[in-house]
């Protein structure tokens, strides 16, 4: 944060209340695009922690699967994954903005790159769905 | 002609005689091709010619009527009455700007961050006028137009949560009009600006409401201007400590 | 705001526009010793070289010469243009446009790099450089952000000018009023630049910004300056009805139709002709902006224009453009239309009337910008060098700002180079004196006169006498009226006795200067009897070469104006008729 400003007598210092993001649809997205972070931040410690039960042996791993189908951890990985969802469509709808790629020396018009961008997305997904349900 | 009316609530704020901003109802004509700045001119002409408000070219191009309108940033010479029946309206001063007296801000603070990014050509040697144009080409041009847009209305400013807790971050259209003249390829101070632009407070302060673009009536898009000045210099600050002799630019 | 100087400096610019802006840049580079100050009512970006639209002309190319800008203008101006200025003129534009080229106004450009230029109205070859259709816009924001490269020039911001200090008949600063805590202070200077605008607001209808009411022309006129041929008040033929907002020439400089409500092209019959589908210089709607407008309201009087709420109109048809080169090179008429009429050119024509837009004459000055008076320089709208004469062409307006505005800026450093300082103790009691005639004047009595009121009265005068065709018996009446008012105003009743931006306070103050103005309009037109560019007489219908080849000159007495003249300057080019 930065220094606070010196305030000159005679001026109204307006003071943005805590709630200011309740004033909007955008602020309101923006925060939950923010919160999102800590739902994918639980679930990258969560599936760390799977890594390392996997690495201690199949006993081990199962315990700790069988730890995740309780009710709560279900409920909190489908929340998790809208975040998720919901944080990589708000990423993807930036990359337009974002980078500006050009061809020649005409830009390449952003909504295009997000497009391309949804599609890479989309592809990899199945790339990998396609690797998960064969093996 | 008709006898509709519409009532206006206005921010009043004596400087000395209130503590703090209070709003006030007027009642004024309702005319379909009436904007929001002709109602205060209406007010302020026949009914309380107290009411302090800044306005001038009411074409949407000198940017001196910004204002919030039932809490959004808005030019007031471009917000048509109609748009808002049947009231009442809320006119507000900017939001996140000290406040002068009634809908006038301060941009002191503006004209100094404006000054800091640099906003002019810079050139390690100036071409004389004699030698002519520098030569650019429609697509050269058409990097930065955008970015040249901007008509200081602050409206950006008053849409940036970010700006209202933080008051030094540089803001919206001071990294725009900088991001401007370093896409501009007859500049040659982006390693000037930098300083200014990686600061702690300048677009690092961003964390990307994207609101300002949202807001903005020209269409400058400062949000992509900020994001695309982390890029470069992130870009810059990996190249340099890949390659400590050199980066880009 | 002030240095560490207080409120001392070299060199003072009043108004922050193209001109001022210029001046305190010329001034910057004229010297490094120099403290530069630009005081302005409002801050510099928001000044009304932002509005304009179309261009800025200047010989670019080989098809173009010297000769023939200079020509062009002369013919323009219906002979009344000092040759001389209008060579230096054309001489120093081309540098100048590459000058604000170098300080990053980002001109349209040709495919190969090249700043590209656009035909326009009155002009024999297309010399008219633009961006896009925000070229004051790009003009004024590239100068005010070089501007903030040169730490000498120190700002006012949001300051108002209410008199010339004048010492031993030699100016010595202003008094300003600071809008943020309405205090008044004298700010001492070895020469004065007044680059404050034209006066749009003398009438009711018009493109020009509310900030736009003379303010400077009137403190020069009241400190004994003459102001020249202000009778000539040019009428752009293409403004938004009911708002007043400009649509630029460049629209038919790009090829868009003037149209009657009979859908026809009825420039052709008024010696324009003949109608051809790409525009042809000078021809048609490239005609010079005094004779399209007098065609529009003879097309009126033979009942051929619309009817509507906001009086009579015409169309601007740009459909036969297509959305692309609308797109590219009028983006801004686009949104103006959509936004105030409510109509997108691309699918209809635009409604558009003449419109109050310039005007040609201000504070007299000669040819280096330098006033009647020492230590005064003008430039800009505000002032009559002379290259505009009784009809200005379109695009050269910018051009003007930056020729004399540099001009006068230069020669005004260098006379505050020569000069000592004047002595800023009698300074201070004069601008207490000043303070205390304003609150006297307006804060503490209790007048019965409203500002809205004896401004809308002088507007409506205004508009009768001194519209597009102007006779004695209507001007007679609006200078009577314009007396009247001179008197009610001193009856002023101001709610508003605040000190912290009180705007009330400079809308009066604007008033005041608005009335003076309008009243040497209304006399120096009444005394010209002959029709001349802009000033067309419906009772003297004839260019009077024998008696009015000259300049009006108007001087202030206790009265209203005294009008003298002065001769017009011709070098290479004698009068001839004036057809097209």
């Amino acid at each position: 944060m930065s220094e606070p400003r010196v305030e000159r007598p005679g001026l109204y210092y307006p003071k943005l209340p805590t709630t200011w993001w309740l004033r909007n649809t955008n602020y309101f997205l923006f925060m939950l695009r923010e919160l999102s972070s800590v739902f994918i931040m639980v679930f990258l410690v969560l599936f760390l922690v799977e890594l390392y039960r996997l690495s201690q042996g199949p006993k081990a791993y199962g315990a700790y699967l069988e730890t995740l189908r309780a009710p709560g951890w279900i409920v909190f990985h489908v929340v998790a994954l809208a975040f998720a969802l919901y944080h990589s469509v708000t990423w993807f709808k930036l990359s337009g903005v974002v980078q500006v790629v050009r061809v020649g020396e005409r830009q390449v018009p952003p909504s295009l790159v997000t497009a391309a961008s949804f599609a890479l997305w989309a592809v990899v997904s199945i790339v990998l769905l396609w690797f998960m349900v064969r093996g | 002609m008709s006898d509709a009316t519409i009532t206006l609530e206005v921010t009043r704020y004596r400087p000395g005689h209130d503590r703090e901003p209070h709003p006030q109802s007027f009642e004024v004509p309702f005319q379909k091709d009436w904007v929001v700045l002709d109602a205060l001119n209406h007010i302020k002409d026949r009914i309380d010619g107290t009411l302090s408000y800044r306005w001038s070219c009411r074409m949407g191009v000198c940017g001196s009527c910004g204002m919030m309108v039932n809490g959004v940033p808005k030019l007031t010479c471009a917000a048509f009455l109609r748009d808002y029946r049947p009231g009442p309206i809320r006119v507000e001063p900017l939001a996140n700007f000290p406040v002068i007296r009634d809908l006038v801000i301060a941009l002191d603070d503006f004209m100094e961050k404006l000054r800091r990014v640099k906003p002019w050509i810079i050139r390690a040697e100036e071409k004389p006028v004699s030698e002519g144009e520098y030569r650019q080409t429609p697509a050269q041009l058409e990097t930065y137009k955008q970015f040249s847009m901007c008509i200081n209305c602050m409206l950006c400013y008053a849409a940036c949560p970010v700006y209202g807790l933080a008051p030094a971050f540089v803001g919206p259209a001071a990294i725009a009009l900088a991001y401007r003249y370093n896409l501009d390829s007859r500049d040659e101070g982006y390693r000037l600006r930098e300083p200014v632009m990686s600061d702690a407070v300048g677009v690092w302060e961003c964390t990307f409401v994207g609101e300002c673009s949202v807001v903005c009536p020209k269409g400058v898009d400062p949000a992509a201007a900020i994001q695309r000045s982390k890029l470069a210099g992130a870009t810059d600050w990996l190249l340099s400590m890949v390659m400590p002799w050199g980066g880009r630019r | 705001m002030p240095g560490e100087d207080g409120y001392q400096h070299d060199l003072l610019v009043i108004g922050g526009g193209g001109a001022g802006l210029r001046a305190a840049i010329a001034a910057a580079e004229e010297s490094n010793r120099l403290s530069i100050a630009v005081l302005s009512k409002v801050y510099p970006m928001r000044s009304h070289t932002v509005s304009a639209e179309g261009g800025t002309a200047a010989v670019m190319r080989d098809d173009d010469s010297l000769d023939t800008h200079a020509k062009d203008t002369i013919f323009g101006s219906d002979f009344l243009a000092d040759q001389d200025v209008v060579e230096t003129f054309v001489r120093e534009a081309p540098g100048e446009v590459i000058q604000l080229e170098h300080w990053g106004c980002p001109w349209s450009r040709d495919p190969d790099g090249r700043v590209s230029v656009r035909p326009f109205g009155g002009m024999t070859v297309n010399r008219t450089l633009y961006a896009a259709d925000k070229t004051g816009f790009h003009m004024l924001h590239s100068l005010f952000q070089t501007s903030l490269k040169y730490e000498k020039i120190v700002r006012y911001d949001e300051w108002f000018a209410t008199s010339l200090l004048i010492e031993d008949g030699t100016v010595c600063g202003v008094t300003a009023l600071n809008l943020h805590d309405g205090r008044m202070r004298p700010i001492v200077a070895k020469a004065v630049i007044m680059c404050t605008g034209g006066a749009g607001r003398i009438f009711p209808f018009t493109t020009n910004a509310a900030i736009k009411t003379g303010d400077g022309m009137a403190l020069a006129y009241r400190a004994g300056v003459p102001l020249k041929d202000m009778e000539f008040v040019q009428y752009h033929p293409t403004g938004l009805p009911g708002t007043g907002i400009l649509i630029t020439e460049a629209a038919r400089g790009e090829g868009g139709h003037l149209k009657n409500k009979d859908g026809y092209r009825y420039l052709q019959d008024y010696g324009l002709g003949p109608p051809t589908d790409t525009p042809v210089h000078r021809k048609m709607e490239l005609g010079p902006r005094d004779i399209l407008s007098r065609c529009h309201i003879q097309e009126h009087q033979k009942g051929r224009t619309f009817d509507g709420p906001y009086g009579h109109y015409v169309h601007l048809d740009l459909r036969h453009l297509g959305e692309k080169l609308i797109d590219k090179n009028l983006p801004f008429v686009r949104e103006l239309a959509r936004n105030y009429v409510g109509i997108d050119p691309v699918h209809e024509p635009i409604p558009v009337r003449p419109v109050v837009h310039y005007m040609m004459g201000g504070i007299s000055t000669d040819i280096t910008g330098k006033t009647s008076l020492d230590g005064l320089y003008a430039a800009g709208e505000a002032a009559c060098v002379s290259i505009n004469g009784a009809n200005r062409l379109g695009s050269n307006s910018l051009t003007e700002l930056l020729v004399f505005g540099a001009r006068a800026g230069r020669s005004a450093a260098r006379h505050a180079l020569e000069r000592a300082a004047p002595r800023s103790n009698p300074l201070a009691q004069l601008a207490s004196d000043e303070r205390r005639r304003l609150d006297q004047r307006f804060l503490r009595v209790d007048g019965r006169e409203k500002i809205a009121d004896i401004r809308e009265e002088m507007q409506k005068a205004m508009e009768s006498g001194c519209g597009i065709y102007r006779d004695r018996a209507t001007m007679e009446a609006t200078c009577q009226t314009l007396a009247k008012l001179r008197e009610r105003f001193a009856h002023i009743s101001l709610a508003d006795k605040d000190a912290v931006f009180n705007t009330e306070l400079i809308a009066a103050l604007e008033l005041e200067c608005t009335l003076e103005v309008a009243e040497t309009v209304a006399r120096s037109a009444l005394a010209r009897e002959e029709s001349r560019g802009s000033h067309t007489r419906t009772d003297f219908p004839k260019r009077d070469d024998a008696r009015f080849l000259k300049h009006s000159l108007a001087y202030r007495t206790p009265d209203g104006p005294r009008i003298e003249y002065l001769p017009v300057t011709i070098t290479r080019w004698p009068p001839e008729e004036r057809k097209y």
